[in-house]
């Protein structure tokens, strides 16, 4: 016998019509040689032969096969295909639904994902803009700031000019804008949100002028306004020339030197309203005329040079403050470095753990992924399951093809095309769901986010994505059938073995497995937010007006503004405060007394106030007193919140002195401790309290508190409280927040993470539901006859119910137990970011097990009922 | 009008169809090819040509028997068509005529001395 592998070789490549005949000669002639030289040289001359057979005219034809999927054929599967759909219209329906909503979630998740990594790249700069931020060493943590000394912008141009392209200095700030009145045309004021920053701004973050240039801020009294300010200032007039007035200050008049176009909403300075020049600043306020390398109030972008890298940069500054402040002890001993955080990590990377970029966004965004991920796995896991379990249907149509000579790759391109067809039209489906509920989703996702029909990357993705999962869908179905033994179909012996059950099953668990995860996980989230937001906040929140002193007519009216909002009626109390009670604005070190550890170097927040401040939000006191007008010695004495005191170590605070050096506001250096108070929840509801002292002082108030009178409603008093506003400060809009909605902003980021996951768990469900019901009716369908003779026998219908609903309860309290672990690992690691969390507790878990299984039976025992009380007359007649 | 492309080697293969008359299939043809002409003919090239002679219409073919050598595959036997007897005799008639017009002292080639 000649070599196999060459004569299969040869039987592979060579064209049907010649195969026979040569192979025939081949074997003649390897039989004569056989006879003459042997078999060795036999073997050799065959394998010769067979090579150099090998040549066009005797390969098959390529062209000649394909014929045997041509487009006739083609339209033969799609039609076969759509009729199919129809015949089953319930089948179809759940199918093409279930997948479409899998990829109408992965859509949505797409589009969010890509709006979140689209962050910032409106600014042309976008790779190579930095912000320089400075880590400090204090009590073995790292902590990260972007607040820096006068001193570093000319230091960093001078000394490290050769790494940068631009250094720029900035301060953010709120200033009120006003025009000047002009005959009859009133004036108009508005509060804006805008920027301080050097002359070279604006080309750095290339803004895109509308009117005039870039080079605007060379005057120091000319400010870039952007478009939408533009027209609510001036209206439809040219605004190019005009001046305004800055917080009624007349050393703070500008001339409108160019208007910008507004910053889209996924840009870091959305909301910027204007630019102003960094002189502007530094004249208007002489203590930040002095360079220091210690009085920190602005931040400093930088753009890079093509030569270098972030971190080569980043290396070379690092040392920048440190190098100037040798002389001062204690600042040394906190080691200042520098390092630069890049633009493209604003949005996604901007927490600061130990002097690093630590994540943030960034971990939502590979959250959603892996949901988006696993929903559209579910929904494939749906069609496969589904598309299998119907095969057995169609095993007589697959045995006749096979038998009337299919090919297999036939049949393979058959099942194939009709899973596109389905994966098509779900599609269609899913893409006109998404477009209608877009703007449902924005509003959910807090974005502004388009359908991208224009988008070639967006039609190129999707068609790639759209052949995935055919290809994938359809392949267990397209391989499984194409399987099927012709004979053994045909004669109608075929069972699917118990083998064929177990990936359905396997693919159920795991669909179950995924939903109840995602379930688990969505309310644990709820846990939490409600557990922080239950927490005691240590003041009332209701009925706490805050305004924020905007310009210098605000100041020194703190009696006034008292007495005539007090005979209002509608006010109780009113305080000033350096921060509201939602923020702590400022924070220092310093603080020393009898029996600390001198090698705690505590930074405590340090808030200013006036006197009523206790009364007006709500203080509530463990020891001690509030602070008392008539007292003179108060003037020298802190109040406390409990954390600081527990730092104390004293067994009653009060009473006790706390030395204070190297505060800038304060005037003294020993103060006494007058009261403490439970814990004010100022900053982060998920984090400890921060150790903080209030004392008195006249400087440094940049907020009114008023208390509401709790019988008024704020639509009877904010109009009273207007009015007085406006007589006592004409000069400024009445501008208010309350404190209980500032309070509630605090959530906002995880009460968004809190709707996302609940609404992607429920469309988990929903698809594992989806499944099911085939699934289960299905089975139902399968086991007709079985049910028909078990009733003719004298089984109950409960019996029957049972039995067919117990396979599948089994498999989701399997799904149930695999699914503990999972969350409890990733949730435990979720919840450690948050030094205030809530407990895993096992009830949740129990609860969605119960839920799920409950879930099952509803979704099974339809299918089961109707199954079981069918006359088995007729189930036991049909086919 | 249009000329008759016959190759070097299809010549060969069709004049050894001819004289095999009607037992010429693949294996006697290439062992009289090697008989007469002492050259190895492989199996590649001649069935090459003989698919090419067959697509160009100068022979046809029809199946024989198989043997038990050939583990019952049968055997292609081929015949030459009117078309390729005009284009055998094309191409002799050419051959001839350029014979014919080269002068007889170009084949004396007593030059050297």
């Amino acid at each position: 016998m000649p070599p196999r592998f060459f004569l299969h070789l040869f039987r592979w490549y060579c064209h049907p019509n010649l195969v026979d005949h040569i192979e025939g000669d081949l074997l003649e002639v390897y039989g004569e040689r056989l006879k003459r030289i042997g078999k060795r040289k036999a073997d050799l001359r065959f394998i010769i032969d067979v090579l150099l057979l090998f040549r066009p005219g005797i390969i098959k034809p390529g062209e000649g096969y394909k014929n045997l999927i041509n487009y006739s054929m083609l339209k033969s599967y799609f039609k076969i295909g759509w009729r199919n759909l129809l015949k089953n219209k319930g089948y179809s329906f759940i199918n093409i639904g279930g997948l479409a909503v899998g990829m109408a979630v992965a859509m949505f998740i797409g589009l969010w994902i890509y709006d979140e990594l689209e962050f910032n790249k409106h600014y042309k700069n976008y790779s190579s803009i930095a912000r320089v931020m400075r880590n400090l060493s204090m009590n073995g943590e790292i902590l990260s700031t972007p607040i820096l000394p006068s001193a570093l912008g000319d230091e960093l141009r001078s000394k490290y000019g050769n790494h940068f392209d631009y250094v720029v200095m900035a301060s953010s700030t709120d200033q009120i804008l006003s025009t000047p009145s002009v005959g009859q045309s009133g004036e108009t004021k508005l509060t804006l949100h805008g920027e301080f920053i050097e002359t070279a701004g604006p080309e750095m973050f290339t803004l895109h002028m509308l009117h005039g240039s870039r080079s605007g801020l060379q005057d120091p009294h000319s400010i870039l306004l952007c478009e939408s300010v533009a027209k609510a200032l001036f209206g439809n007039d040219d605004p190019m020339g005009k001046t305004l007035k800055m917080n009624n200050s007349d050393r703070m008049d500008v001339k409108v030197t160019g208007i910008y176009e507004d910053f889209p909403y996924n840009s870091e300075f959305y909301g910027m309203q204007f630019y102003a020049p960094f002189e502007l600043f530094v004249s208007a306020n002489p203590w930040a005329q002095s360079l220091s390398f210690t009085n920190d109030f602005l931040n400093i972008y930088v753009m890079i040079g093509n030569h270098t890298t972030f971190e080569s940069a980043s290396d070379q500054i690092r040392d920048a403050i440190l190098n100037n402040v040798r002389e001062d002890k204690n600042y040394v001993s906190v080691n200042p470095q520098l390092t630069l955080f890049p633009m493209k990590d604003w949005h996604l990377r901007s927490v600061w753990k130990n002097g690093v970029m630590a994540g943030g966004a960034i971990e939502i965004v590979w959250l959603f992924g892996i949901v988006g991920g696993f929903v559209l796995l579910l929904a494939c896991i749906n069609f496969m399951n589904l598309s299998t379990a119907r095969s057995e249907k169609r095993a007589r149509e697959v045995g006749i093809r096979k038998a009337s000579g299919s090919a297999r790759i036939q049949l393979m391109s058959q099942f194939f095309s009709e899973s596109l067809l389905v994966v098509g039209l779900a599609f269609v489906v899913a893409l006109v769901g998404v477009s209608s509920l877009l703007n449902w989703f924005n509003e959910l996702a807090g974005k502004q986010m388009e359908m991208p029909w224009m988008n070639v990357y967006f039609w190129l993705s999707s068609l790639i994505f759209i052949l995935i999962t055919g290809l994938l869908a359809g392949s267990y179905p397209a391989l499984y059938l194409s399987s099927f033994n012709a004979v053994k179909v045909l004669k109608g012996s075929m069972r699917a073995g118990r083998f064929a059950a177990i990936p359905r099953k396997v693919l159920v668990v795991t669909q179950f497995t995924v939903s109840v995860t995602m379930i688990v996980g969505t309310i644990i989230v709820y846990q939490q937010i409600q557990f922080a937001k239950d927490r005691p906040v240590g003041y009332s929140r209701d009925g706490l007006l805050l305004i924020q002193k905007t310009s210098p007519d605000f100041y020194g009216k703190h009696d006034v503004l008292l007495t005539e909002l007090k005979n209002t009626g509608v006010v109780l109390e009113l305080a000033e405060s350096s921060s509201p009670p939602t923020a702590i604005w400022h924070e220092n070190g310093g603080f020393d007394w009898t029996g600390k550890d001198p090698a705690f170097i505590p930074q405590w927040g340090t808030l200013t106030v006036t006197s009523e401040y206790g009364k007006t939000v709500g203080w509530e006191f463990r020891n001690g007193r509030d602070f008392s007008e008539e007292i003179a010695s108060d003037s020298a004495g802190f109040v406390i919140n409990e954390a600081a005191a527990k730092l104390l170590g004293f067994d009653d605070p009060v009473g006790e002195t706390i030395r204070w050096g190297g505060g800038w506001r304060s005037k003294f250096n020993s103060f006494t401790i007058i009261g403490v108070i439970r814990d004010m929840v100022m900053k982060s509801p998920f984090a400890t309290p921060l150790p903080s002292v209030y004392f008195l002082s006249k400087n440094g108030l940049n907020w009114i508190n008023i208390r509401l009178n709790p019988q008024t409603s704020a639509a009877e008093a904010l109009p009273k409280i207007e009015a007085v506003f406006r007589k006592i400060i004409p000069s400024a809009p009445f501008d208010y927040k309350f404190a209980d909605q500032e309070y509630a902003l605090k959530f906002a980021a995880e009460e968004r993470v809190g709707k996302l996951a609940s609404v992607f768990s429920v469309l988990a469900i929903l698809i594992s539901c989806l499944g099911l019901f085939g699934l289960a009716s299905f089975v139902a369908e399968q086991r007709t006859k079985e049910i028909g003779i078990r009733k003719i026998v004298g089984a109950s219908v409960f019996n029957l119910w049972r039995m067919l609903s117990g396979d599948f309860v089994i498999l989701v309290a399997l799904s149930c137990l695999i699914a503990i672990p999972i969350d409890y690992y990733f949730l435990a690691a979720w919840l450690k970011q948050y030094e205030y969390r809530t407990e895993i507790s096992w009830e949740v878990f129990a609860g969605t097990g119960m839920a799920a299984v409950i879930i099952t039976l509803l979704t099974v025992s339809y299918q089961a009922v109707k199954a079981a009380t069918m006359n088995p007359v007729n189930s036991l007649r049909s086919e | 009008m249009k000329k008759y492309q016959l190759g070097e080697f299809e010549e060969i293969v069709i004049l050894t169809i001819g004289i095999l008359y009607k037992e010429a299939y693949g294996v006697a043809i290439k062992n009289e090819i090697e008989t007469r002409l002492s050259r190895q003919v492989s199996m590649g090239a001649m069935h090459s040509a003989l698919v090419r002679l067959e697509d160009k219409g100068y022979i046809k073919s029809f199946t024989g028997e198989g043997t038990e050598e050939r583990m019952g595959r049968p055997r292609r036997y081929f015949q030459i068509t009117a078309l390729g007897k005009k284009a055998m005799e094309y191409s002799k008639d050419t051959r001839n005529e350029l014979w014919r017009a080269i002068p007889k002292v170009a084949l004396d080639l007593k030059i050297i001395g």
